[in-house]
């Protein structure tokens, strides 16, 4: 399973480059810049865990590049993602949003049914990986190579 | 004889009975000032043959403020010159003989707080039918900031929106179901769950679904919704159904609401056929219950699309923000309905921005200042496919929903592959754009590379790669000299 999330979880995972370039068009818009992690990727997760506070008054990509890898070698199998925040009138708001690391095997969501009359269902999505206490749910993946998404 | 007229008068007093010209009778006033209070109307007036464009657009200011044909003495009862409309500017359209603008101020006092039924009712419920008139149409309006603050307006709004569904920084993208009628439930609801398991963010209800015999509205919603939820678990994200709530009554509307509420669903949707009271009740009952408010615009184009008659459809946008709905059609350029790109970018900018300043190039006549009301969401649908995901990315920007609905279900891999495609070409384009690249330019050139490594994309590039709807628009903006107001 592949989790979808951010502006281009569509398209093949972002090389350190192009994350550069992404961070490069937040600033050129003065938009501050965060990093976030978390092990429980469900949709509806908006409060993923702050990796220091976001940056601010910075002109090029490379401190948050080095905070990235700061952040991926200390939660090598977290989901670790860049919001840029855009603060004028009438937007105050997340500006931007985009996945900047996976862990290697990506279980993916159960959907739970309760039944309800005739056939109403109330839905709720789980993730499989939160079944294990938070810090122990992804482990690294085996010598197989990662499961097939 | 009137014990009011002056002794060696030829012309009539005020007062006398009979009928007076609409300017003797104060409906024109090259001197007045709006007041910033003021609610201003432009109109595009074809005078029948003969008949004077001032005294044209005098009746037009009278006819949807105060006046009747005769003069009645009831008027003396009332502070009659503050109650009635004053035409403050007339300018022949140039390039167009015949047709004149007039610029109508009318005092805030003639309208109830909050109600576009009135709103509408007032300016354009009475002078459209009006004889000594070849043509009539109402092009733009102001709405005084004063007015602007009664309305609740958008249920949510663009940023409310994305903060709901946690998506931002990119277009978002949608799908009306097709065929547009007769799939039974079961298999309309496959058609939601491949369209959002692929990567769209929406499915659309086609406005002329609502509740018919091959598949009954509670069926529609308990099948969509396990479409919508499974695909929230396949891909981990936020889906919705914008279920179409239209129904015959008001009472019906809310019920069939409820019920997707219950179900959980994120938007419903209404089409402008219900009427502005309708669209109203159901703008407050969205906000209340936390739900996207969808509105197809049904019906409009018999009466927005010619140049010379009907009321524009940047008007109908206005009014849809002040109600207020949080997603609304506003016209694609490049697809096969009716809109060139520089009335469409009117409209956009209408529902979108803050302050829109004059700008008669894009249709723009007055300066609107909104007062801080969350914009709506233009939603651009109707023949446009994946191939053309540069062009609508550079005429649109972020805050807009894509809709591909042939451009989905018709990919020759299946419903799925053709989401995908449009979500890898969109992510692809928005990605260029943000790295800098010339993407308009370049455009062809960056969806080929997409599809090099998507095969859903290669083939969708492959079928529909040569389509354009290329005809001549019915209603592109005149060059118009500036506005004073």
């Amino acid at each position: 399973m592949r989790l979808r999330h951010g502006a281009f979880s569509y398209l093949p995972d972002l090389t350190d480059d192009e994350i550069a370039a992404q961070v490069r068009y937040a600033l050129e818009h003065e938009w501050p810049v965060s990093i976030e992690y978390t092990d429980d990727p469900h949709p509806r997760n908006i409060y993923w865990e702050l990796w220091g506070l976001p940056m601010f008054d910075l002109h090029e990509p490379d401190g948050v590049l080095a905070e990235i890898k700061a952040c991926r070698a200390t939660f090598p199998q977290h989901y670790v993602r860049v919001l840029a925040y855009d603060a004028r009138l009438g937007r105050q708001t997340t500006a931007l949003s985009f996945l900047v690391q996976r862990p290697d095997v990506e279980p993916g969501f159960r959907l739970e049914r309760v039944e309800g009359p005739d056939r109403t269902q109330r839905y709720s999505v789980r993730s499989y990986a939160a079944e294990a206490p938070a810090g122990s749910r992804y482990p690294v993946a085996s010598s197989h190579g990662p499961e097939p998404t | 004889m009137s014990i009011d007229a002056p002794l060696d008068s030829a012309a009539p007093a005020r007062w006398d009975p009979g009928v007076h010209s609409y300017v003797s009778m104060g409906y024109y006033n090259a001197d007045y000032v709006p007041k910033d209070t003021d609610v201003l109307a432009m109109f595009r007036i074809t005078p029948q043959p003969g008949v004077d464009p001032i005294e044209a657009a005098a009746a037009v200011a009278g006819e949807s403020s105060t006046a009747t044909w005769t003069v009645v003495w009831t008027d003396r009862l009332t502070a009659n010159t503050h109650y009635q409309a004053k035409c403050y500017q007339v300018t022949p359209v140039p390039g167009r003989d015949g047709e004149y603008f007039a610029y109508i101020a009318y005092d805030l006092d003639l309208f109830e707080e909050a109600s576009i039924a009135n709103l509408t009712s007032s300016i354009i419920g009475n002078v459209f039918g009006f004889k000594p008139l070849l043509a009539l149409r109402l092009e733009d309006m102001r709405i005084p900031v004063a007015y602007v603050k009664t309305f609740q307006g958008p249920a949510h709004g663009i940023v409310m929106e994305r903060e709901y569904l946690n998506k931002y920084g990119r277009p978002l993208l949608g799908a009306t179901i097709k065929p547009k009628l007769g799939l039974s439930a079961r298999n309309y609801g496959r058609v939601v769950y491949e369209a959002c398991r692929g990567g769209l963010d929406f499915t659309k209800d086609d406005e002329n679904i609502n509740s018919q015999p091959f598949m009954r509205w509670r069926d529609r919603f308990l099948f969509g919704m396990e479409g919508v939820n499974r695909a929230m678990a396949e891909t981990g994200e936020i889906k919705g159904h914008y279920f179409n709530v239209t129904a015959a009554t008001i009472e019906e509307m809310y019920e069939r609401a409820e019920f997707a509420k219950e179900l959980g669903s994120v938007v419903v949707m209404i089409d402008l056929t219900i009427g502005y009271s309708a669209m109203q009740s159901m703008a407050h009952w969205a906000r209340r219950n936390g739900v996207l408010l969808h509105l197809h615009r049904a019906g409009h184009g018999t009466y927005t699309r010619q140049k010379t008659h009907g009321v524009s459809f940047r008007v109908i946008s206005k009014w849809c923000r002040l109600i207020g709905v949080d997603h609304i059609h506003a016209g694609t350029v490049v697809g096969k309905l009716e809109g060139d790109p520089a009335t469409t970018k009117g409209f956009y900018d209408t529902l979108r921005d803050d302050h829109i300043p004059i700008n008669p190039g894009n249709g723009i006549y007055f300066e609107q200042d909104w007062a801080s009301m969350p914009g709506v969401m233009p939603v651009a649908s109707g023949g446009i496919h994946a191939g053309q995901m540069h062009q609508l990315l550079d005429l649109f920007g972020d805050d807009v929903i894509l809709q591909f609905g042939g451009g989905t279900i018709g990919h020759p891999m299946g419903i799925a592959a053709g989401a995908e495609a449009n979500r890898v070409a969109l992510e692809a384009m928005v990605k260029a754009r943000n790295e800098g690249r010339d993407f308009l330019r370049e455009g062809p050139d960056l969806l080929r590379k997409a599809a090099a490594t998507n095969r859903p994309l290669e083939v969708a590039l492959a079928t529909w790669g040569d389509v354009t709807f290329d005809y001549t628009s019915t209603d592109a903006p005149d060059a118009v000299p500036t506005a004073s107001h």
